[in-house]
């Protein structure tokens, strides 16, 4: 981390369509908020790429590009931990169930990496259906102020 | 910016050039389309050199292993070359640096070709 002796507590919400043009806005919004938040340009990239994976499956899989669901993007930060949510309002999947990426006969399948990804750069990862319907993922990465 | 790919030719190896950000939409499908291109012309040597790509993700790598199995089912060769520390990274923690044939050194990578 970098010295970061004037940390602001901070809290971002938007409401995106289910658009690739919000999973470049959502990255964008990450980036700033971690830079903000004081993390070093390695830790801000992986925040950034596991954001950008996190909407592209709620615009892809989850709310399938329909321009009638929205996804819920909120980015949270505190002295302690930078917390990112993203919600959609697609039919669910089966994420207890995924194919291991890393599997010798999984190596070549051309799909099937982002979630490991995010698990990858993130320090805690959750993922939950919402009663309402839906999938929402929690991801955060822990800050530690010099 | 998002992907701009330059194609040349080195004695029989199809070099590729690849800049920018290999992501969902624009960026990858630039890619499949030269990769696919390429083996429609019989272009069996191709060589990706990725020193100038800044940015990848789930979906680009989903495309250089697609391009590597495009080529190699099509009884060609598909290398990488200049790689830097991100995608690098990136194909280590996927293990995918076990699969693809990785040079730092055009030269050695052009003459690395049967």
């Amino acid at each position: 981390m970098r010295e970061n002796k004037r940390h602001v507590p901070e809290t971002v919400e938007r409401f995106l369509d289910s658009t690739l043009d919000s999973v470049d806005n959502a990255e964008e919004l990450a980036v700033s908020a971690a830079q903000r938040a004081g993390f070093e340009d390695d830790d801000v990239m992986k925040i950034g790429m596991a954001v950008r994976e996190s909407i592209v499956n709620a615009v892809v899989h989850g709310n399938r590009y329909s321009e009638h669901k929205k996804v819920r993007f909120s980015v949270a930060n505190n002295k302690q931990r930078f917390t990112v949510r993203i919600a959609d309002e697609g039919d669910g999947f089966d994420f207890e169930n995924l194919p291991d990426p890393l599997a010798p006969e999984n190596l070549l399948r051309t799909s099937g990496r982002g979630l490991f990804l995010v698990r990858s750069f993130m320090d805690e990862f959750q993922i939950r259906r919402l009663e309402r319907g839906g999938t929402e993922v929690t991801l955060v990465k822990y800050v530690v102020s010099k | 910016m998002s992907v701009k790919l330059n194609t040349r030719q080195v004695g029989d190896v199809s070099v590729v050039d690849v800049a920018g950000r290999i992501t969902l939409g624009e960026g990858s499908s630039a890619l499949r389309d030269t990769l696919r291109g390429m083996v429609g012309k019989s272009q069996k040597k191709i060589l990706l050199n990725l020193g100038e790509v800044s940015y990848i993700d789930s979906s680009g790598i989903g495309e250089l292993v697609s391009g590597f199995t495009t080529v190699t089912n099509s009884g060609g060769e598909l290398k990488l070359l200049n790689l830097n520390k991100r995608v690098k990274d990136l194909l280590q923690i996927t293990k995918l640096l076990t699969v693809f044939d990785v040079h730092e050194d055009e030269a050695a990578a052009i003459r690395s070709f049967a």
